[in-house]
């Protein structure tokens, strides 16, 4: 399996197509970098505006290193999904379509330990693009902008919230944060997987992966109870950005933040094991469903 | 000499289509196998199921005397192939391809093995070139070196000089003569280009519509005791209750257009002569000799039957 395994990772990096992920990841976080350190304090003038009379915060200190990763996370996260597709999709269907399929499947290679070797490569590049992520968005930030206490903006209950942590509590968090976040998007990869086996040709199993996390992530963010109750739980969508909850500090009865704490710990746990859940799913099918196949391509 | 591949009984069916249809055939150890039909008879299907690429309907397949099902990783480390077209990873050079294969073969690499390999089929100066700046030869070549990198002892080619020019041609007969020859490997190679076949093959499978037609030495089917003659006469009815009464021939196709019958070449004269005093004037005499027209013969004589039946 190691060797097969080897093998995989070493076509990966072979393919030019890997790069493009990579390097939308470093332009898009340059692009808001840049745009930040020219004019980040408009930002924050238009985020602090409603709460300007009531919280005191040293504005300049406001846009630093930890922040911007977290602002930077908050928009790359929605599209990784879509660049983790362009390899996970590829897995079985490019091999079909380029014929190297059923010269892989005439070697001494179970077709388990083929589907479980493509699925683990995924996984890998999965990690590799968020530990891409980290070293530009959060590494070159802290580089760029320095590091500070970090403020979070949210919405609860209708009402906006902005939450203070200090710098000292916020590395944790990111790392919790960037592996929640490779678990929802192993989710992705093991989804591309599935469609693969079934496609000659990459582009459909890519187009439709992206369809799927459209289609499921606008329902998950519709606000009807039936939907709420019914449909939501099951989404994975529902769960990808569950990554933010180990930002959303836990606080006491006071309004006082508790270091080191989180707000809601059983629901990320929760979240998590429904992703997880979902891997085991579409492996699984993914390895059930390519047994029973012909290879025809 | 023990049998290398048992195919019993093996049919496939694609929903309503049935691709394979009851096959049974023996390869065995050092033969060169000609696996003989047109396009669409049923041998890239039955080669496929033979390489668990594709899982039968009904019937048994065992190689090396051992169950394709039950023993297929063990099977497939002692059997190389390329199916079809020889495609790998155009991104990757020559070296690179075959060094994945290999792995995969679990031998042990060295790159001296991989550098023999590439000697064998020429390509040892394009070790470090991207395969997708090859020829078709090239590409065949490269095929052959990553079916034979873990030295098999069985090697299935299907369609091997497919999109090959006459020097490829050549070259790929060649290669599989001196597998079989130099190498003592067995040689299953499936083609529509009988006349190739003809040449490299001591036994022959003939299919059509995924149903065998006909199985057996070369050397045997290519007999002058039974070689195909087809008659034309200006009474052929007549002709035929004639050669039916004199048993020396079989009737292949005793259709009142064009009678074709199996002899031996030395009763064609006697058998002129026969016609001749029975008052049936012949038209044309034409005795066949390749492999192409025999198959020629059997597919049509198939298609006619076929026909009848419908």
């Amino acid at each position: 399996m190691w060797t097969l395994l080897q093998i995989e990772l070493f076509k990966i990096a072979k393919r030019p197509r890997t790069y493009i992920a990579f390097a939308a990841i470093a332009a898009i976080a340059f692009i808001f970098q840049f745009a930040f350190k020219a004019d980040g304090q408009s930002y924050m003038d238009l985020m602090l505006q409603s709460v300007k009379d009531t919280f005191e915060f040293e504005r300049v200190k406001a846009i630093n290193g930890y922040f911007m990763c977290y602002i930077i996370l908050n928009t790359l996260l929605i599209q990784v999904p879509i660049l983790v597709a362009l390899i996970a999709a590829d897995s079985i269907s490019g091999e079909a379509n380029m014929g190297t399929l059923r010269l892989l499947l005439t070697k001494p290679i179970s077709r388990t330990q083929l589907i479980l070797v493509k699925f683990a490569a995924a996984t890998i590049f999965t990690l590799l693009l968020l530990l891409w992520m980290a070293i530009t968005s959060l590494l070159f930030s802290i580089m760029i902008f320095g590091a500070d206490d970090m403020l979070i903006f949210r919405s609860k209950g209708g009402e906006s919230q902005i939450l203070l942590i200090s710098k000292d509590d916020i590395i944790w968090r990111y790392v919790a944060a960037f592996a929640y976040a490779t678990v929802a998007l192993t989710v992705i990869a093991a989804l591309s997987l599935f469609l693969s086996i079934f496609a000659e040709n990459s582009i459909g199993p890519i187009i439709a992966t992206v369809c799927i996390v459209i289609v499921c992530t606008i329902i998950s963010n519709i606000n009807v109870p039936i939907i709420d109750k019914n449909v939501k739980p099951f989404l994975f969508t529902s769960y990808l950005v569950g990554w933010k909850g180990f930002f959303y500090i836990g606080t006491t009865g006071d309004g006082e933040t508790i270091k080191g704490s989180i707000e809601n710990w059983p629901a990320i746990r929760k979240s998590l094991l429904i992703l997880l859940a979902h891997i085991a799913f579409l492996v699984t099918a993914s390895v059930v469903v390519f047994k029973r196949k012909d290879i025809l391509s | 000499m023990p049998a290398i591949i048992s195919v019993t009984h093996l049919s496939k069916k694609f929903k309503e289509i049935t691709a394979v249809d009851d096959l049974s055939f023996t390869v065995n150890e050092g033969d060169v196998y000609g696996f003989l039909g047109q396009n669409g008879a049923g041998k890239s299907t039955t080669i496929r199921m033979m390489l668990s690429l594709i899982k039968p309907t009904s019937g048994n397949i065992s190689m090396f005397g051992k169950d394709l099902n039950s023993h297929r990783s063990e099977i497939l480390r002692q059997a190389g192939a390329v199916i079809e077209k020889p495609d790998l990873y155009k991104y990757l050079t020559a070296y690179q391809n075959l060094f994945i294969f290999a792995k995969m073969s679990g031998i042990k690499v060295t790159r001296q093995l991989l550098m023999q390999q590439l000697e064998m089929v020429s390509l040892a100066d394009r070790a470090h070139d991207k395969f997708e700046t090859f020829s078709q030869g090239m590409k065949q070549r490269l095929g052959i070196a990553v079916a034979l990198v873990h030295n098999p002892k069985l090697i299935v080619l299907d369609e091997p000089t497919n999109g090959l020019d006459p020097q490829g041609i050549a070259d790929m007969r060649n290669l599989i003569l001196k597998l079989s020859r130099e190498m003592g490997k067995t040689v299953l190679v499936s083609s529509h280009l009988l006349s190739e076949i003809e040449i490299i093959a001591n036994r022959i499978l003939i299919i059509n519509k995924g149903k065998k037609i006909v199985e057996g030495d070369a050397a045997e089917l290519l007999d002058p005791s039974k070689t195909i003659v087809q008659i034309d006469t200006l009474n052929n009815e007549a002709a035929i209750q004639q050669l039916q009464q004199s048993g020396r021939a079989s009737l292949l196709l005793p259709s009142p257009d064009t009678i074709r019958l199996q002899m031996n070449k030395k009763d064609i004269p006697d058998l002129t002569k026969e016609l001749v005093g029975m008052g049936i004037g012949i038209l044309s005499i034409q005795p066949r000799h390749s492999l192409e027209d025999y198959f020629l013969s059997l597919t049509t004589q198939q298609q006619h039957v076929d026909t009848i039946t419908n």
